[in-house]
C-alpha cells in the first residue's frame, strides 16, 4: 500500500525553473498518468520521483515517508524507459534478474520470481536471448518483466509505447491495463504523449503546463468539466472549438453573443448579474454541436469545407479573423453538399463551456 | 631552402598531386575511355580500333621495352628475368583484358558505359596505393623471406641458400630467447595497463568539469615521438653518485625516501618494466581518446536503469558500462599489442638492450646492421611477422565489425 505525496515540489536547472508549486496526492493503487505538451516537464517530474533527478524544493513522500534524499533503489520504486534502457549485453533471464542479484536475494526465489514473471508476459521461450534477438514488442515486456520482478509499490512508466507501431501499441496498452488489474494494490504513473492511452488507463489524469499542473481529474471529469481553455483544447482530437462572445444574459443559464454575427448560444453555466457584458470565450467540443432549426440561439456559419469519413462528417469554417483556427462540426454519419451552405448548429446546454480569462466559470474562485 | 619552406612545400605538391590524380583520371574514364553517351555498332567498332592502341598496344610494348632495357636479351633465362617476364607477360595480359572491357562489340548503350566506368574508377583511385604499398610492403616481405634463407658469401658477393640454418643459430643464441621472453612480457604489461589506465581515466574524467583538461595533458605523449619520449624517461631515471644532487625525478624521490641512489635502467629484470613505463605513458592517451568515445555511446538509460535497480558506482562501471564497451576494449588492446610487437625505439634509445632488456625488433636491429648478419636479421624480422599477423587480422576484423 503506497501512496505519494508531493508537496509544492520545484525543479530548477541553474536558474532556469522547469516545474514550481506541484501539489499532488496519489493514492495507493491508482494508476495516475501525466500528460502535456512536449517539453513541459513531465518526464522530469517522473525521473525526481524515481530519484533520478533532484528535487530542488519541497518534499515527495511515498507511503508516508520522505524520501528526497533516499536513494532510488531503496525507494522501492521501479521504472520503465522510453527506449526500454534493456541492458544490451544480458540475457532477458539476466536482464530481470539483475536487481534481485544486487538485492542478494536467494537463488531459488529469484528463479521463482521470473519464471512467474515470464508467464504473466509471455516471455518464458526468449529467456536465454539477448535483447537484440527481440522484436520492439518483446523488448518493452522485457522492461515491464524487470519491474515486476521486483514487486515495486511503484511502478513508474515515461512513454514506454511510443517507440512501438500503432497496433502493437494497442496491444500493449492492454496488456498493462490487465497488469494493473492483476496487481489492484500497486501504484502506476504513467507519461503520455497519448490521449487514447490516457483516457484509457489513467484513474485520474494530471494535465501539466506552464511548469505547473493545470488539473487533475478522471478521464471523464477532464473531458466534461475542463477546468481552463488549456485543459479543454488539450484533452479531445479534434480540440474544442472557442468562439468569443459578450454575456448578453446571466441567471441559471447563460446567453452569449457570438462575436462576428455568428448568433447567440445558451450555455447550462450559471452566471451573475454583474457578469452581463463580459468578454469570454464559449467552449463546445466538435462532437457536441448538431445542426437545428432553430434560428435563435444558434451558431450560424457557412462551410468552407467538408470532410466526409462515412463514420462522422467534419465541417469546417473558417473565421474571418486572420490567425484563428477554424470551427469544426463533427456530425455523425454522413451527410452530402453541405459545403457552401450557411448552417444553423447549435448544442445542449449542459455541453456549452464558458471560459473568462481562460478559467471556466464552473471553477471560479470568488 | 628553409626546412619549414620545404615541408610547406612537400603538402602543397603531395596535397595537389593528389587532387590532380583524382581530377585527371575522372576526367580520362569519363571523357575518353567511357563516356556517358551510346554507340553504334560502327562508332564502337572505330573506338576498338583506335583503343587497342592507346589502351593495349602502347603501354604494353613500353612496358616490354622496359623489361628488355633492363635485363637485356641474355638476362632472361637467369631467375629474375624469369620471373619479372611472368610480370610483364601477366600485366599485357591483364591490359588486353582492360581493353575488351573498356570497348564492347556491337552497339553500346550509355548504361553500359557508365556501369563500367564506375567498376573501373575504384581501381584507379587505388592505383597509386597499391603500386606504394607493393613496393614499400609486399615487395620487401617477399624479400626478406629470401634472404632469412640466404647466406652472404662475401667473398664472392653471391647469396647461397642454406635452408632453415639461420632460423636453427638464432634458436641457439641466448639473446634471441631473451628477447623473445621480454616480448612476451611487453605483450602482457604494457596492454593491460595501457587499456586499464585509459579506461579508468576515460571513466573518472567523464563527468567533471575540467575533466576534458585532464584528458588533453594525458593524451599529449601520444604527439610526442619514441625517441623523444624516451630521451625524457632516460632524465627521469637518471643516476648521479651517492651525495650528489639527483637530476632524475625517480631519485630524488628515492633517495628523498631514504634508498641509495639507483641505475634503474640496469636492474635486472625490473628495468624492463621502466622501458614499458615509457610506452604505457605514450598508449595511455591513446586508449583513453577511444574508450572515453565508446563509454558516451553507451546509452544514458541503461546506467540509469541500472541506479533504479539499485546498482552502486562500482558496480555500474564493471556490470553494465565495461560489458557494453568490450569490443571497443579488444580493439584498444590488440592495436596496443601490435604496437609492442614492433617495439624497437624506446629499447634502442634507452638501453639498446643491454642490461637483459633485448626484444625482437632491437635484436632484428643489431643483426642486421650492427653484425651485418643479414641472415639472422631477416629470420628474426620473419619471426616479429609470424608473431603479428594473427594479431593483426584479428584487430581489423573487429574493428570492422565495431563499425558495424
Ligand atoms: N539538464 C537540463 N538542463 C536544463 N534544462 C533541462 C534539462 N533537462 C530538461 N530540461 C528542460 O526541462 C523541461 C522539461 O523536460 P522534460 O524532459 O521533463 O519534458 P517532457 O514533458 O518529458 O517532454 P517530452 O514530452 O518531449 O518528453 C524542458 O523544457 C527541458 O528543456
Ligand atoms: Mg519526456
Amino acid at each position: 500500500m503506497a501512496g505519494l505525496k508531493l508537496t509544492d515540489v520545484g525543479k530548477a536547472y541553474g536558474e532556469v525553473e522547469v516545474l514550481k508549486h506541484i501539489n499532488l496526492d496519489i493514492d495507493a493503487g491508482e494508476l495516475i498518468v501525466f500528460v502535456g505538451p512536449s517539453g513541459c516537464g513531465k518526464s522530469t517530474l517522473l525521473r525526481m520521483i524515481a530519484g533520478l533527478e533532484k528535487i530542488t524544493s519541497g518534499t515527495l513522500e511515498i507511503d508516508g515517508r520522505v524520501v528526497n534524499d533516499v536513494p532510488p533503489a531503496q525507494r522501492e520504486i521501479a521504472m520503465v524507459f522510453q527506449s526500454y534502457a534493456l541492458y544490451p549485453h544480458m540475457t532477458v533471464y539476466d536482464n530481470m534478474t539483475f536487481a534481485l542479484k544486487l538485492a542478494k536475494m536467494p537463488k531459488n526465489e529469484i528463479d521463482a520470481a521470473v519464471r512467474k514473471a515470464a508467464d504473466i508476459l509471455q516471455l518464458t521461450p526468449y529467456l536465454d536471448r539477448l535483447p537484440k534477438a527481440l522484436s520492439g514488442g518483446q523488448r518493452q515486456r522485457v522492461a515491464i518483466g524487470r519491474c515486476i520482478v521486483r514487486d515495486p509499490k511503484v511502478f513508474l512508466f515515461d512513454e514506454p509505447l511510443s517507440n512501438l507501431d500503432a497496433a502493437l501499441r494497442v496491444a500493449t496498452r492492454l496488456e498493462i491495463a490487465q497488469l494493473k488489474e492483476s496487481m489492484p494494490d500497486r501504484t502506476m504513473i504513467y507519461v503520455t504523449h497519448d490521449q487514447v492511452e490516457a483516457m484509457t488507463l489513467a484513474s485520474r489524469i494530471v494535465v501539466l503546463a506552464n511548469k505547473g499542473i493545470s488539473q487533475v481529474g478522471t478521464p471523464l471529469e477532464l473531458y466534461e468539466t475542463p477546468q481552463n481553455e488549456f485543459v479543454a483544447q488539450f484533452i479531445g482530437s479534434p480540440a474544442m472549438n472557442l468562439f468569443p462572445g459578450e454575456v448578453i444574459g446571466t441567471g441559471e443559464h447563460t446567453t452569449v453573443r457570438l462575436a462576428g454575427n455568428h448568433g447567440t448560444i445558451v450555455s447550462a453555466y450559471p452566471t451573475r448579474p454583474e457578469d452581463m457584458g463580459a468578454a469570454v470565450n464559449v467552449g463546445v467540443r466538435p462532437e457536441d454541436l448538431h445542426l437545428t432549426d432553430d434560428t435563435e440561439n444558434s451558431y450560424k456559419a457557412t462551410v468552407d469545407v467538408q470532410e466526409n469519413l462515412g463514420e462522422v462528417t467534419l465541417l469546417f469554417f473558417i473565421p474571418d479573423s486572420e490567425g484563428a483556427d477554424p470551427v469544426i462540426a463533427k456530425l455523425p454519419g454522413i451527410h452530402r453538399g453541405l459545403k457552401g451552405e450557411r448552417l444553423n448548429l447549435s448544442a445542449k446546454p449542459d455541453k456549452v463551456h464558458i471560459f473568462r480569462d481562460g478559467i471556466s466559470l464552473l471553477y471560479r474562485q470568488d | 631552402m628553409h626546412p619549414a619552406l620545404q615541408g610547406l612545400v612537400t603538402i602543397v605538391v603531395g596535397v595537389g598531386g593528389c587532387v590532380g590524380y583524382f581530377y585527371l583520371s575522372n576526367f580520362l574514364l569519363d571523357r575518353f575511355l567511357l563516356p556517358a553517351r551510346a554507340y553504334s555498332a560502327e562508332e564502337s567498332a572505330a573506338r576498338r580500333r583506335t583503343g587497342t592502341i592507346i589502351v593495349f598496344l602502347l603501354p604494353a610494348l613500353l612496358i616490354a621495352a622496359l623489361y628488355i632495357a633492363y635485363f637485356g636479351l641474355d638476362g632472361i633465362f637467369t631467375s629474375t628475368g624469369l620471373f619479372w617476364l611472368a610480370i610483364v607477360l601477366a600485366l599485357i595480359f591483364g591490359l588486353w583484358r582492360l581493353r575488351d572491357y573498356v570497348y564492347g562489340e556491337g552497339e553500346l548503350t550509355a548504361g553500359r558505359n557508365i556501369s563500367h566506368a564506375n567498376m573501373i574508377r575504384p581501381w584507379l583511385f587505388l592505383l597509386p596505393a597499391i603500386l606504394a604499398l607493393g613496393l614499400y610492403l609486399t615487395y620487401p616481405v617477399f624479400e626478406t623471406l629470401r634472404l632469412s634463407v640466404t647466406q652472404r658469401n662475401f667473398s664472392t658477393g653471391s647469396y647461397d641458400f642454406v635452408g632453415l640454418q639461420n632460423y636453427a643459430q638464432m634458436m641457439d643464441e641466448p639473446k634471441f630467447w631473451e628477447a623473445m621472453r621480454n616480448n612476451m612480457l611487453w605483450l602482457i604489461v604494457v596492454p593491460a595497463l595501457s587499456t586499464g589506465f585509459g579506461l579508468l581515466v576515460a571513466q573518472l574524467t567523464d563527468r567533471i568539469s575540467w575533466g576534458n583538461i585532464a584528458k588533453m595533458f594525458i593524451f599529449m605523449p601520444m604527439a610526442i615521438s619514441f625517441v623523444g619520449a624516451s630521451v625524457i624517461w632516460k632524465l627521469v631515471y637518471d643516476a648521479r653518485p651517492e651525495g650528489q644532487g639527483q637530476i632524475g625525478i625517480l631519485n630524488a624521490l628515492w633517495v628523498n625516501l631514504g634508498g641509495d641512489p639507483q641505475n634503474w635502467l640496469t636492474l635486472p629484470f625490473w628495468n624492463n618494466f621502466f622501458l614499458m613505463a615509457v610506452l604505457i605513458w605514450i598508449q595511455t592517451g591513446f586508449a583513453m581518446v577511444i574508450l572515453s568515445a565508446a563509454l558516451r555511446g553507451i546509452p544514458e538509460e541503461t546506467v540509469e536503469a541500472a541506479i533504479v535497480d539499485g546498482a552502486g558506482p562500482f558496480q555500474i562501471f564493471f556490470k553494465i558500462k565495461v560489458p557494453q564497451i568490450v569490443p571497443t576494449i579488444v580493439v584498444v588492446w590488440t592495436t596496443i599489442t601490435l604496437v609492442v610487437l614492433k617495439v624497437f625505439d624506446i629499447v634502442f634509445a634507452m638501453t639498446n638492450g643491454q642490461w637483459g632488456t633485448q626484444v625482437l625488433a632491437n635484436y632484428m636491429y643489431s643483426k642486421l646492421f650492427t653484425a651485418n648478419d643479414w641472415g639472422v636479421g631477416s629470420a628474426s624480422a620473419m619471426v616479429i611477422m609470424l608473431l603479428v599477423t594473427p594479431i593483426l587480422v584479428w584487430n581489423v576484423r573487429n574493428a570492422r565489425r565495431e563499425m558495424k
